[in-house]
């Protein structure tokens, strides 16, 4: 029996990854990339939405994917700080979304043979989506990293930012390790190699450097968050707060 | 026609609400309908794109048909394996999907995503076959951006037309 928390930790993942990349939405460079970010988010949060009711179902406490989303404080949050992060430029979204997505990626193929038949079903299809993203955010590293001066000093900048959070992705962690003993889930550690030789063959194809440094914040996974986060989360829950239970 | 079937026809009949002019059936949403022992008819739908907005529009749809053609009660069941594929597109679909101006998805064009570690890396820009134009027919189009004014289009230009159009993606 799959423990509630491991799908519910996912979607925290997919749901904040969600709420920061909609941010773009009016603010992209160019008008094909705004449609390009919002609908990433909209798959990000279609998957974040089936994997919160998963955990309701999971749970049993008659908590529904909304309950999940907009009622829990920050310390209940299990996503990793990586996607909370905020994004001071359109090249910090591209590398966020490099880094995450395939970590999603890999994530979501494995999960498709996992012990858990809804997990299961849901991996197989996240991976489609999850490869397009890799695929979009491959493209814009490779153009503005072997772009102009500005692009790829930008570019660079983006992932030296980023990298030190991308540890926290595939950190050692007692539900992983439960999950994956029992074959529910996936230990993220089995998936660094992969993704740390596509990554980095993308990073040097676009001419940028793949850093090196051994900080390596954390902390997400047991609830405790950027001071980013906060805000991110009051935006999110406003309105379900102000007016419980709203539809439309 | 006994009732199941006149419910059954109606379901089948209700509309994509992003792009009217084919059905959920012709997208292959639609899975099945049956009717359950209590008498509620049951249908089974599969999401194309997870975060689809249309989903609650079409489960509405479903509601409205089949209470309209005499349903006594309705449940609508999401399944999400096996996953939706744009092979499950009727050729008939994508007949009317051209007719649109809808570029419609190539029968399993590209096949499944090699896993990232196995993928190259494109020393130019990519450039694949790209569809025809649903207007001239003529093969020469180039991609404008990868995605479209829905989830599951992408925008291209046809070079001869000069004029933009919408494809549907292939998602297999």
């Amino acid at each position: 029996m799959t423990d509630h928390r491991y799908p519910l930790r996912l979607g925290d993942d997919a749901l904040i990854a969600a709420q920061r990349l909609s941010w773009w939405c009016t603010r992209a460079p160019q008008l094909e990339e705004d449609v390009a970010l919002a609908n990433v988010a909209l798959d990000l949060l279609g998957q974040a939405r089936a994997l919160l009711a998963h955990a309701g179902d999971l749970e049993g406490a008659g908590r529904t994917e909304d309950d999940l989303a907009f009622l829990r404080g920050d310390r209940e949050f299990g996503n990793a700080q990586l996607v909370e992060l905020p994004e001071a430029d359109f090249a910090h979204a591209v590398a966020k979304l490099l880094f995450f997505g395939t970590y999603q990626e890999l994530l979501h193929t494995a999960l498709a043979s996992c012990a858990d038949p809804v997990l299961a079903a849901l991996g197989g299809k996240f991976a489609k989506e999850s490869a397009y993203h890799v695929d979009h955010a491959t493209q814009w590293t490779l153009r503005l990293g072997d772009g102009t001066s500005e692009s790829r000093r930008r570019m660079q900048d983006a992932v030296d930012a980023l990298w030190p959070y991308t540890h926290e992705l595939f950190a050692e962690d007692p539900l992983w390790t439960a999950a994956a003993a029992d074959g529910t889930g996936v230990d993220p550690a089995a998936l660094l190699p992969d993704w740390t030789r596509y990554v980095t063959a993308v990073l040097a194809r676009a001419t940028l450097v793949r850093p090196e440094g051994d900080w390596r914040p954390g902390g997400g996974r047991r609830g405790l968050h950027t001071e980013a986060f906060g805000p991110l989360l009051a935006e999110m829950q406003a309105l379900h707060r102000a007016h419980p239970g709203a539809r439309w | 026609m006994s009732a199941a079937e006149r419910i059954a026809a109606a379901v089948r009949a209700v509309p994509d609400p992003e792009i009217g002019t084919v059905t959920i059936d012709d997208l292959g949403i639609l899975r099945a309908v049956r009717t359950a022992a209590d008498g509620a008819t049951v249908v089974t739908i599969t999401p194309t794109y997870t975060g689809c907005p249309a989903m609650d529009a079409i489960r509405a749809g479903i509601r409205t048909a089949a209470l309209g053609a005499g349903a006594t009660a309705v449940r609508v069941d999401t399944r999400w394996s096996p996953a939706w594929t744009t092979d499950w597109i009727t050729p008939a679909a994508a007949a009317k999907l051209t007719a649109a101006g809808i570029a419609p998805p190539r029968p399993g064009a590209g096949g499944p995503a090699l896993p990232p570690e196995r993928r190259l890396l494109p020393l130019t820009p990519v450039r694949r076959p790209g569809p025809a134009c649903p207007r001239c027919g003529s093969p020469d189009t180039a991609l404008l951006a990868r995605f479209g004014s829905t989830a599951c289009k992408s925008l291209w230009r046809c070079a001869p037309c000069d004029e933009p159009f919408d494809h549907f993606k292939e998602h297999v």
